[in-house]
Parts: C-alpha cells; sequence; structure tokens
C-alpha cells in the first residue's frame, strides 16, 4: 500500500516535471450521425495519454456502431487494442485510420486470442488438501533426499579412498582458507567477548557465596566443554553453512551442476566433499581457538577486576579442567562440522526454478544446521555424562 | 528534450575498460530517430558492453553518451526515469524475472510507469502481447525456468515491448529461435517499427535479420565502429573484417537468399 502510494507521488512529481497539454490527452466524444451512434476520439491514443479513458469507456450508456478515429494525432498498441475491444463489443465500424494506424490494428486484432493468465483457480476445499498433500509429500522427498544424498556422500568418499587420483587437494586447501583462516578473526573476536560475559555475570553470581575465586571453575569448564565449540559451530553455521547452500544452489539455477555431470565430474566429489572435509577439520581447530580466546577474555576480566594475576589464574586453570573436558568439546566439533555442510551443501542442490528459492534454501540450511547442532549437543551431554566424563 | 533531433543515440568518444582490458576507444556512434540499426561484430568486441552504456548501467571511464539528447549519468532519478519508459530492453540472456510468471513479467513496466491501470485491462495488455511475440497461448502463467530457451527470448521481447517504447534494444534477439521464430521476429519488428516509428538498437549475429530489416549497420571491430551503412555501403569498403563477414560463406549465403527473393517478388 504505502509502496503504491510511493509510486503514485513519484508518477505526479513525473508528471509536473513534463508538462502536458491537454490537446494531447486521450479522449473521445459523442455524437448521433442521422441514428447511428459515434464515438470520436481525439488526442493521442497512447499508454502515456491513457489516463482513465478505459475507465469512460466501460461507462458508456450508448453502444457507439461507428468508431471514428479522424482526429488522433497517433496511436500505439495499447490504444489501437483498446480501439479493437471496443469495436469488437459493440459490433461497430472503425472508420479514418492511415495506412499506418490500419497496420497496427490488423496486428492487434491478429494477436487477439484467447490467452491463460494465471492458472485455473482451485476451489478453496481443493486447494487446502492441495496444499497439505504438498507440504507432506515435500517433508517425505526431504528425508528421503537427506538419506540418499547421504548415501552419495559415503559412495563419493569410497571412490575417492579407491581412486585417490581423484581426491581434489587444491578445491579443498581452498575451503580451508575460507572456512577455517579466513574466520578465525569473527570467531576469536567473538569469543573473547563470550569470556568477558561469562566472567563478570559469574562473579556477580558467585560473590552472593563468597565464592568468586570460583569463577575460573566456571570460565575454564564451561568453555571447554560447551561454549566454544557450540558458538563456534553456530559462527560456521552462519558463515560457510549459507555460503555453500548459496554457491551450490546458484550453480544449480545456472545449470552449472547440470554441466558438471555431463562433462563427467561428480558434483559430489567436486563441490560436496571439498566443504565437508574442511568444516570436518576446521570445526576442531576453531573450536579449540574459540576456548583459548574465550579463557583469555574472562582471565583479562578475572585480572582487571577480581584481582586475579594471570600466573594464578593459568595455574588454577590447570588445576580445574579434567582432561576429559577437552575430549568431550573436540569431539563434537568434527561432527557439528559434517553436520553444518552436509545440510548447506544438501538445501544448496536442492534448489530448483528462481532465485528466491536460493534465498529460501540458504535461510532453511542455516536453521537446519543451527537446529540438528543444538539437538546433537543436548545428546552429547547425556551421553558424555552418563559414561563418566563429568 | 528535443524531440525533433535526427538523431536519438549520440555516442562520442566512448572508452570503456575491465582493468586493463580496453574494450573501447574513442568510439563515436549515431543512430538516426526512426532507424534499424544493426549493430554486428565479432564475439567478445564489445556490442553488449556498448548496450550497456548507452543505457547507462555501465559507467565509461571517458566520453558522453546522450539519448534523446540527454546524458543518463547526471541524471535524478526523476528524471532518468522519464527517458527510461520510452525505451524497452531486451537482453542477451532473457533477464526474465525468475520469481514471476510470464503473464507478471510482462505486467512489471505497465505497473511501475502506470499504476492506474486498471486489473483487467493490464491483463488484456499482457495478453495480446503474448500472442504478438509468438508465445504459446498458455505461457502466461508459466515461471521462466519452465520455459525453452527461444521462448525466454519472446516473453523478453514481449516484456521489452510492453510500454510501446520509442527506442527498442535488442541484444541478440533471433538467437536460439528456430528459423521460422526468427522470420516472424523480424516481420513484427519491422511492422511495428513502420507502424509506431520507433527506434531500434539491434545487436545480431543473424545476417538474414540484417539484410531483411535493418536500415543500416554499424560493424564494431578494433574498439571503434569501423564503419556505419547500408549493406551495399559497408562492403564498398575494404576493411578485411567486414570482407570476411559478408563474403564469407554464410554472407554469400544470405545474399543470395536476398537476390532469390527480390527476383521472384519481380
Ligand atoms: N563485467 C565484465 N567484467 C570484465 N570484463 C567484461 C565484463 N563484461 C564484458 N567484459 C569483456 O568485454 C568484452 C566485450 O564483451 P561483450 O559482452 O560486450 O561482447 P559482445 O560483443 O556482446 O560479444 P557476443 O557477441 O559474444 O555477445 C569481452 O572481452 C568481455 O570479456
Ligand atoms: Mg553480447
Amino acid at each position: 500500500m504505502a509502496l503504491q502510494l510511493a509510486r503514485k507521488q513519484r508518477m505526479q512529481q513525473c508528471l509536473r516535471i513534463m508538462p502536458e497539454p491537454d490537446s494531447l490527452k486521450a479522449d473521445f466524444v459523442e455524437e448521433m450521425d442521422g441514428d447511428v451512434p459515434v464515438l470520436r476520439f481525439t488526442g493521442r491514443l497512447t499508454l502515456p495519454r491513457l489516463d482513465d479513458l478505459p475507465r469512460r469507456l466501460e461507462a458508456l450508456e450508448r453502444p457507439p456502431k461507428r468508431i471514428d478515429l479522424t482526429q488522433i494525432q497517433r496511436i500505439d498498441t495499447v490504444g489501437a487494442w483498446i480501439v479493437h475491444k471496443l469495436a469488437t463489443e459493440n459490433e461497430a465500424k472503425i472508420v479514418g485510420l492511415d495506412a499506418n494506424g490500419q497496420t497496427l490494428l490488423r496486428q492487434v486484432e491478429r494477436s487477439d486470442k484467447p490467452v491463460l493468465m494465471r492458472p485455473e483457480p482451485f476451489s478453496p476445499f481443493l486447494r487446502v488438501l492441495d496444499e497439505v498433500g504438498d507440504a507432506t509429500v515435500i517433508a517425505a522427498q526431504t528425508m528421503l533426499g537427506l538419506l540418499s544424498f547421504f548415501g552419495a556422500i559415503l559412495v563419493g568418499t569410497w571412490s575417492v579412498i579407491r581412486n585417490p587420483r581423484r581426491f581434489r587437494m587444491n578445491a579443498v586447501i581452498q575451503r580451508f582458507e575460507l572456512v577455517g583462516v579466513k574466520a578465525l578473526f569473527i570467531v576469536g573476536l567473538m569469543s573473547f567477548l563470550i569470556g568477558i560475559v561469562i566472567a563478570q555475570q559469574g562473579a556477580v553470581q558467585l560473590r552472593q557465596f563468597g565464592a568468586e575465586s570460583l569463577t575460573v571453575n566456571l570460565i575454564g569448564r564451561i568453555t571447554t566443554r560447551e561454549l566454544g565449540v557450540l558458538m563456534t559451530a553456530i559462527m560456521v553455521a552462519g558463515r560457510s553453512g549459507s555460503a555453500f547452500a548459496a554457491q551450490l544452489g546458484t550453480m544449480k539455477l545456472t545449470e552449472e551442476v547440470d554441466a558438471m555431470r555431463t562433462i563427467g565430474v561428480s558434483p559430489i566429489e567436486a563441490l560436496v566433499l571439498p566443504r565437508l572435509l574442511a568444516t570436518t577439520c576446521m570445526m576442531p581447530l576453531l573450536g579449540f581457538f574459540s576456548m583459548i580466546v574465550a579463557m583469555i577474555g574472562g582471565g583479562i576480566f578475572c585480572w582487571l577486576s577480581l584481582d586475579i594475576p594471570p600466573l594464578t589464574y593459568i595455574q588454577r586453570l590447570r588445576e580445574v579442567i579434567p582432561m576429559t573436558d577437552l575430549w568431550v568439546g573436540l569431539t563434537k566439533a568434527p561432527v557439528f562440522g559434517a553436520i553444518i555442510a552436509i545440510s548447506g551443501c544438501f538445501q544448496g542442490m536442492q534448489v530448483k526454478g528462481n532465485a528466491e528459492e536460493v534465498g529460501l534454501r540458504t535461510t532453511s540450511a542455516v536453521v537446519q544446521a543451527i537446529f540438528l547442532v543444538i539437538v546433537l549437543d543436548a545428546f552429547f551431554a547425556v551421553f558424555f555424562t552418563s559414561i563418566g566424563w563429568d | 528534450m528535443n524531440r525533433d533531433d535526427p538523431i536519438a543515440i549520440r555516442v562520442r568518444g566512448l572508452k570503456n575498460s575491465f582493468g586493463p582490458q580496453v574494450v573501447h576507444e574513442d568510439l563515436d556512434l549515431d543512430v538516426r530517430n526512426g532507424e534499424i540499426l544493426g549493430v554486428v561484430g565479432g564475439s567478445g568486441t564489445g556490442k553488449s558492453v556498448l548496450m550497456r552504456s548507452i543505457i547507462g548501467l555501465q559507467r565509461p571511464d571517458e566520453g558522453e553518451v546522450l539519448v534523446f539528447g540527454e546524458s543518463m549519468l547526471d541524471k535524478d532519478e526523476l528524471e532518468a526515469l522519464d527517458i527510461r519508459r520510452r525505451w524497452g530492453v531486451l537482453f542477451q540472456g532473457g533477464a526474465l524475472f525468475s520469481t514471476l510468471t510470464v503473464a507478471e513479467n510482462i505486467q512489471v513496466p505497465l505497473r511501475e510507469y502506470y499504476p492506474d491501470l486498471s486489473e483487467s485491462l493490464l491483463d488484456e495488455i499482457a495478453a495480446y502481447k503474448v500472442v504478438m511475440s509468438g508465445l504459446p497461448p498458455d505461457a502466461g502463467p508459466k515461471y521462466p525456468a519452465e520455459l525453452s530457451g527461444g521462448m525466454r527470448k519472446r516473453a523478453g521481447l514481449a516484456r521489452a515491448l510492453a510500454l510501446d517504447p520509442t527506442l527498442l534494444f535488442l541484444d541478440e534477439p533471433t538467437a536460439g529461435l528456430d528459423p521460422i521464430g526468427a522470420a516472424a521476429f523480424d516481420s513484427l519488428t519491422q511492422s511495428l517499427q513502420k507502424t509506431l516509428g520507433f527506434t531500434v538498437f539491434l545487436i545480431t549475429h543473424d545476417l538474414d535479420t540484417l539484410y531483411a530489416i535493418c536500415d543500416r549497420v554499424a560493424v564494431l571491430a578494433d574498439r571503434k565502429v569501423i564503419g556505419v551503412g547500408t549493406i551495399p555501403e559497408l562492403l564498398a569498403m575494404d576493411h578485411p573484417w567486414i570482407q570476411e563477414y559478408f563474403n564469407g560463406p554464410r554472407g554469400r549465403a544470405a545474399t543470395a537468399a536476398v537476390d532469390r527473393n527480390s527476383e521472384t517478388r519481380a
């Protein structure tokens, strides 16, 4: 609505800078020639000068039997169409067109065929059924698709293992850089701030029990066990998972993926495996980096506002973090990485049709990846506790 | 805006480059009002880039481009809008909006510039443009991804023609059309050009189209327009590319066809 209003205003401004003499406006007069009702058009019968002419023509009281075009100054296809429609509806005769005008009119007449503008309308009941059915089929297909995609990845991996020459070293290294090295800054910054926030919030709560010094335990354990890897996974899903979906989606649209297949290059080997390998390898490294930086952030806070000197801080960390915490964090990381890459690539490969689809699939890729990561994280938490790594 | 100027598009001293690659240098070109100007040249000589500079999508490094006597670059949005609604553009790749149906694609310029048009008239206009551009009658509700390559071209043409423009830019309109469709396209362009009097900037590799409908032909080579004129005038020049182009096997075939046609007519 607002858009339309703005557009109207813009058009009005546009008209203001373009002075329009009234004589050019498309107009008509109704006359009687004997007992034949005549409609005489004047001005320019062209799209820019139409104004409200179509509406006024619809409101005609007396159907014209003759349409006189001697007085018009110009006519374009839209004008010709309006005249043609008026003439066929009222079985009126058209007079007074010059040769060019007649050619134009004939051109338009020839184009007057029934054309389908929109899909055939459905009854509302059928439409509900249709949409429910579609949604069910799509959900089932997505599940199946994900399974077969997973299968294709396994097959691809196996064929690369059997045939190591097919392994695309360059592509993999390039992905390592994009997924890992280029993410260092943002992951570091995020972890540093998270470390400070944990320390600050923890200190406020623990102070109530006089246990401020336990802040170090809090920072150390929560970053290694949970937050380091989890936050990194969310960041990588947002950065790389979305990029994978958008890249593969666009390549699907431009038929690059099809072209690859016809040349005999397997898209799974060329596109998916390098990305999968990159996130799987980079996630533990990034996660570890994130843990360390978060601890540094927390340490700086402890130093400045709790007066715990860095050396003591490090000493305490070594005492309170069991080695198993690090294993917990680092075991989860590659699994999360694989999930991010698989959902990004899977959604990207599902794109078909139009540009909007790329956007939708990219969104789903990120949402799906983060959701799965958090669900799995919960499972891991239960699992590790039950095997006694707490 | 001077509407009596015999020159619709005036390009002077145009220079375009992408990094170290210079595509155009010191290029001059005039397109006269009401003519169909064919633009030919080898692949990669910068025909599409020239079209993009004329419609203001590509900022030239040097030189000026005047459309209807005005430069598109230093205009504010409103004034540019007034010129833009007087032209229609068909891009080489079709450039249809992929999220809209064919019918909606055709209606986009109409809705944009004439928001007061009634829904039924919009549908009627789109319908006859669909037929006119040679699309099958059931193409209206289809999405571009569901069309064949040639149908995409035609839908792009229908959208370019939506506003009955006074200036039409066509980038290889007949590439990918079947010969019957290409001939129908030629006659459509020609008859619309005669009846509506519009100016056409037509990039093409199709010799038949050149012979059939172009009033003049501009040849792009060596980063410039090396010649403009009717085909006999061009043939009189002794530039090797022009000779090769018109006197190569395909050029001779097209010439022969034209001769045959005029004989049977006479
Ligand atoms: N966006 C761009 N960036 C860099 N170079 C470009 C770009 N667009 C075009 N070029 C270069 O400019 C040159 C001219 O390209 P253009 O598309 O105008 O060719 P053309 O004459 O239209 O060819 P064709 O007949 O094949 O369509 C080419 O060498 C191309 O590589
Ligand atoms: Mg081109």
